[in-house]
């Protein structure tokens, strides 16, 4: 499953070249070079006010980098457009807005895209459930019902429905702030085991976390921001979390080009 | 795979467990005062069908205007110049209608309550102001806007088929005070439960960070809500200038609390995110129940108005108690 880049034939889903972002006078992220291919894990790790949201919201779309590139599926993203980069097939699991708690599951899963059917363009509501029973049956999401209101389920739950709307959309990656950050230890378990299971789908997954036991475990690679600095990338067998802690910190120094 | 104990837990909570009956409050509590009052009031004309149509036509101007609302409350709004909306719509409306005519004075009429939405609106959306505080400088400044434009005096409607069309009349049968007020409701569900508009305007209400994210244009659901609600009130305007022959510039100035009332009774909720336009028209229809009640045991105005205020006191306190999660 592991590829090094230099056995990599396929076109990375995403690209980021040399990537800056200032605001004023502060700099976020330095210079920034990652790609992304089908079928991995990305772990993006740091201290608080790394970058690491910074460098979500560049490719998402919200915020416009000072300088570099950013390309999905070798396309190269140009407007600070947020629904761009949606119809590129990349989809965000942010960490606080997430769902609409009083609606039911089904409408936080097609929010903003929503069935309609017939001439008056009506809100196909037992389409939209049946598709969402459907997906959350295949990934294994335990919920009472497609129709269940998202405040009465729990955070495990919750997660799990966030990320199958991310998965109901995203052709290409699925980037995740912090996802379990919130959990207790079953419900994170159960994250894990879905992120696994996108994995599987051939998806791209770029995953930012404080849990480094649950990057080792998650991640086929792993990339460390340091104060806006990119400290390096490491294959996640060539390394342990002791290097990891060290890049974290400053211990050690950053690569040559990371 | 094991279920852990919180998913347990939350499944019990919707199923079984302490049963939330309050979206069906209204309802309940809409047969339970019609029934006292058929009892009690009996003897006073209360089940009469004159009485019972009689209160449909009374309420028809707050119905219209709480369907509006229930848009305003459930996108995360809300809209306080609503009652001083339906005086300036009025008089505008019974200006033009004299001197322009029947046409002038109907588009005058709902352009002058879509005009004060769109700035709300436009003000909310794109200044980012809290629109508690908008709508309540509007609702000073219209209010003002209505005195100075006629010198206190009323304005008489004279046009027949204007006074017709809009609550004096009627159509086979029906008031069209009631063909108006429940036309506004029918179209008002229908948009707020079966369209994509007014899915996107729970969400906005439920969780605008979300909403956006998602694609959803929340400035445009924003000022969209707005307008409508004063589409809503320039209409209930002109359903008191059909009905009164005529506007003034006390049209609609105790509405605003009414109109609120009706609506949360119905089961919208205050924060946005839940709302029904249903429940708001049973909503209107319980108060004015209440009212006509009052009415006929022969209450003084100023008992009245203190049963009133009570009664909307202990309704939005049983309805607005947030179940504890
Ligand atoms: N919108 C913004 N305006 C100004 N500074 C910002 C903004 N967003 C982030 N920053 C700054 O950029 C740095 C990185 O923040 P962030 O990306 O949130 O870090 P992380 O997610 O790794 O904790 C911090 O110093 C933060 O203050
Ligand atoms: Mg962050």
């Amino acid at each position: 499953m592991t590829t090094t880049e230099s056995t990599r034939t396929s076109e990375p889903v995403l690209q980021l070249d040399g990537v800056r972002k200032e605001f004023g006078g502060v700099v976020a992220v330095q210079e920034f070079n990652l790609s992304v291919y089908s079928g991995e894990v990305v772990a993006l790790v740091g201290d608080n006010g790394a970058g690491k949201s910074t460098l979500v919201k560049l490719v998402a779309g919200v915020h416009r980098p000072t300088a570099g590139q950013i390309r999905i599926s070798g396309e190269e993203v140009t407007a600070t457009d947020p629904r761009q980069v949606r119809e590129l097939g990349i989809e965000v699991v942010y960490q606080d807005l997430a769902l609409a708690d009083h609606q039911p599951v089904y409408m936080n899963l097609f929010l903003g895209r929503e069935l309609v059917t017939g001439p008056f363009r009506r809100l196909d509501k037992k389409r939209m459930a049946r598709e969402t029973q459907a997906l959350v049956d295949e990934l294994d999401v335990r919920i009472p019902s497609a129709k269940a209101i998202i405040r009465d389920l729990s955070g495990g739950q919750r997660q799990g429905i966030a990320i199958s709307r991310a998965t109901q959309w995203a052709k290409q990656l699925i980037i995740m702030d912090e996802p379990t950050a919130a959990l207790g230890v079953a419900e994170t378990a159960k994250v894990e085991e879905l992120i696994d299971r996108l994995r599987r789908r051939d998806l791209a997954i770029l995953l930012v976390s404080h849990d480094l036991d649950q990057v080792m475990r998650l991640a086929n690679r792993i990339t460390v921001l340091r104060r806006g600095v990119h400290v390096g990338t490491r294959m996640t067998e060539q390394t342990d979390k002791n290097e990891i802690v060290s890049m974290i910190t400053g211990l050690q120094a950053a690569d040559e080009r990371a | 795979m094991t279920t852990t104990t919180t998913e347990t837990a939350a499944r019990r909570r919707t199923s079984l467990g302490s049963y939330d009956f309050r979206p069906y409050l209204v309802y309940i509590g809409f047969v339970l005062i019609f029934l006292v009052m058929a009892v009690t009031l009996r003897d006073e004309g209360f089940l009469t069908s004159g009485n019972l149509l009689l209160i449909l036509q009374q309420t028809a101007p707050i119905t219209v205007m709480a369907v509006g609302t229930v848009f305003v409350l459930s996108s995360g709004e809300i809209d306080l110049s609503i009652g001083s909306v339906v005086s300036l719509s009025a008089l505008v409306s019974a200006v033009l209608l004299r001197d322009h005519g029947f046409v002038a004075g109907i588009a005058g009429g709902l352009l002058t309550g879509m005009t004060i939405g769109l700035i709300n609106g436009l003000l909310v959306a794109k200044l980012r102001l809290p629109s508690f505080l908008i709508t309540l400088g509007m609702m000073g400044l219209v209010t003002g806007l209505s005195e100075r434009i006629t010198r206190l005096q009323p304005v008489p409607s004279t046009n027949e088929v204007f006074n017709g069309l809009f609550g004096a009349g009627s159509l086979a049968g029906v008031s069209t005070l009631i063909l108006w007020s429940g036309a506004v409701a029918v179209a008002g569900h229908c948009i707020f439960r079966h369209t994509r508009a007014g899915a996107h305007v729970l969400a906005t209400g439920d969780n605008v960070g979300a909403a956006r994210v998602a694609g959803v244009n929340v400035d445009r659901i924003r000022i969209g809500v707005l307008v409508a609600s004063g589409a809503c009130a320039a209409l209930a305007g002109m359903l008191y200038t059909g009905r009164l022959h005529g506007a003034t510039y006390t049209l609609g100035s105790a509405d605003l609390l009414t109109v609120i009332a009706a609506v949360i009774i119905g089961g919208t909720r205050l924060k946005g995110g839940v709302g029904t336009v249903v429940g708001a028209v049973v909503g209107s229809l319980i108060l004015g129940l209440l009212n006509n009640g009052l009415i006929l045991a022969q209450f003084t105005p100023a008992e009245q108005q203190i049963a009133r205020g009570l009664i909307i006191l202990v309704a939005v306190v049983l309805t607005l108690r947030e179940k504890k999660t």
